[in-house]
């Protein structure tokens, strides 16, 4: 029988497509031949706009990518600059970095999770990984006072130590949330649906992940052992104990499994940094760099003119340029800063996870059936604030 | 020291006449190679000394300076844990360098961003349209002397805020 090639429009509109992402499908029955991704037009022009600002100006452009890890882009950015600097930062601070970092993987997982199962029509996950998420976006809030944007690091440490009573609170997560994880499993892992929708579905293998790019938790659910925070460890990340989980099948099924035990692993990393936390400075003794004191600016002139001269005029960076990368949920993020020697990047560019990973989507997706697709965007957890920055 | 890198020593024995530059800073080695033997070196180091995987394709506009860009390429080795940056300089005159798709899907999407932001053509490139701005925008973005406030406007000489 004579078949024709149908375009399908998938998006900006589409649920499943979180965001501004359109999809042209050609459809050859239900079966995609072609798709072509148009992502976007946010345009926020992170990048532009950081070659005008002064280092501390631009870290509040970075929350803004990845809305759904903050502190993640915080991290990878104030990393870069401290490397472009030569300045290394006190082991407080380390500590709180790796584990607000990792109740941000927790929060980024979570909204994965429910809005994964949403897609493929498991609404009660959905709904319970919404709750658990409020107590993490509740640390959030207590550290930084906001709860989506965070802009809590700071170049040099963190912007103010932890408040009272945060501990346990954190605490509670790590005794709770193993429990949180199984009640996802034993909704989704033995669900028929769930594993008919997901199994075999969007395969990719190791050799075709690597050549597309494909980075965290999608490049492990093709079975390639590959993780930053062990393999190119950064922010004492080589003094915790975690496994790194792999997938053998490579397909959506798998990197679903991959998230999942990766979110049991951020827990444990939580409660190791818990236990190793001790009091001490939070910032790095680099007075050029770090904002002084609140005490101080409020009650002294020569702290309320250091602080003003930092917030104004920001510090110089000896020239040079970095990459840094961390593992951000969703993949290697990297942050390639050059500086002339002024107080303002040169430029600066970010390597987008989500942006690489979506590039692989018509490899993925190219024989499935249009119903599948939808499985497909979903597992790629990907984030449009990131991809157009 | 970048002399002693693996990359480097390579480098220096098989491509003596392409290598413009290399040095370490900050622990990370950058390598500057000509444009014109830019696949061979890329080559080189996936297939020879197993920087397999491609992270980044990017590029750095030098607004006064002669040759005015710089293509970046950030390569990983997974096998080895181990980076390492290769750089090519552009002219603006001849505003073009070989894809690098042939080599890595990556370099599909990395490219036209670069192409669509900063207005270098990739050659060979199979699909080289505009990614991020519209088909019909006038103009790359990320050049240093594209107006920071869009186009029409003056370029911003002071401070933003």
């Amino acid at each position: 029988m004579a078949s024709e090639i149908m375009t399908l429009n998938m998006g900006p509109q589409h649920p499943s497509t979180h965001g501004v992402l359109r999809l042209v499908v050609e459809l050859d029955g239900e079966v995609i031949q072609k798709i072509t991704p148009h992502i976007g037009y946010l345009h926020r022009g992170i990048e532009k706009l950081s070659e005008h600002r002064t280092y501390h100006q631009t870290l509040p452009l970075t929350d803004r990518m990845d809305y759904l890890a903050p502190m993640h882009n915080n991290l990878g950015y104030v990393l870069a600059v401290e490397k472009l600097l030569g300045i290394d930062v006190p082991e407080r601070a380390k500590l709180v970095r790796v584990m607000m970092a990792e109740l941000t993987r927790l929060k980024s997982h979570l909204v994965w999770i429910a809005c994964h199962a949403l897609d493929i029509g498991a609404m009660t996950v959905f709904l319970y990984a919404f709750r658990e998420r409020e107590l993490v976006m509740d640390l959030y809030e207590m550290v930084s006072g906001a709860r989506m944007t965070s802009n809590y690091f700071r170049v040099g440490g963190l912007s103010r130590d932890l408040p009272a009573g945060f501990e346990q609170k954190v605490q509670e997560i790590v005794d709770t949330f193993p429990g949180h994880f199984d009640t996802y499993e034993g909704l989704l892992t033995k669900n028929t649906i769930w594993l008919q929708r997901t199994i075999g579905n969007g395969v990719i293998s190791a050799e075709d992940a690597i050549d597309f790019g494909i980075s965290g938790p999608a490049l492990r659910g093709s079975g390639v052992d590959f993780d930053l925070r062990r393999d190119l460890p950064y922010s004492g990340y080589e003094n915790f104990e975690f496994k790194v989980p792999v997938g053998e099948n490579c397909d959506t099924f798998d990197r679903y499994k991959v998230r999942l035990v990766e979110m049991r692993e951020s827990v444990k990393i939580i409660d190791q940094a818990l236990k190793k936390l001790k009091p001490g400075p939070i910032l790095a003794d680099a007075p050029q760099v770090c904002y002084p004191p609140k005490e101080s600016v409020y009650n002294s002139i020569e702290g309320l003119i250091h602080h003003f001269k930092i917030a104004s005029e920001g510090f110089p960076v000896p020239e040079g340029e970095v990459y840094m990368a961390v593992e951000n949920p969703k993949g290697e993020l990297g942050y390639y800063i050059v500086s002339d020697g002024g107080n303002m990047p040169y430029r600066m560019r970010v390597r987008p996870p989500s942006f690489v990973n979506l590039g692989a989507i018509e490899k993925m997706a190219k024989g499935s059936m249009l119903a599948d697709l939808v499985a497909i965007i979903g597992t790629l957890d990907i984030v449009l604030g990131e991809i157009d920055r | 020291m970048a002399e002693n890198n693996r990359a480097v020593v390579k480098l220096k024995e098989r491509f003596a006449d392409a290598l413009l530059e290399y040095k370490e800073h900050r622990g990370e080695v950058t390598v500057t190679v000509k444009k014109e033997s830019i696949l061979e070196v890329l080559k080189y180091l996936r297939d020879d000394l197993r920087y397999n995987f491609l992270s980044d394709v990017t590029a750095v506009d030098y607004l006064g300076q002669e040759p005015r860009f710089m293509v970046v390429y950030h390569l990983l080795s997974i096998p080895n844990k181990d980076r390492v940056r290769v750089k090519a300089p552009v002219t603006e005159a001849d505003c073009s360098i070989d894809s690098a798709t042939a080599l890595w899907n990556t370099a599909n999407w990395l490219e036209r961003e670069a192409y669509d932001l900063f207005g270098i053509e990739f050659k060979n490139h199979p699909n080289l349209v505009r990614i991020l701005m519209t088909d019909d925008w006038v103009g790359h973005p990320l050049r240093k002397d594209y107006p920071l406030q869009g186009p029409d406007r003056e370029p911003y000489k002071g401070r933003l805020s």
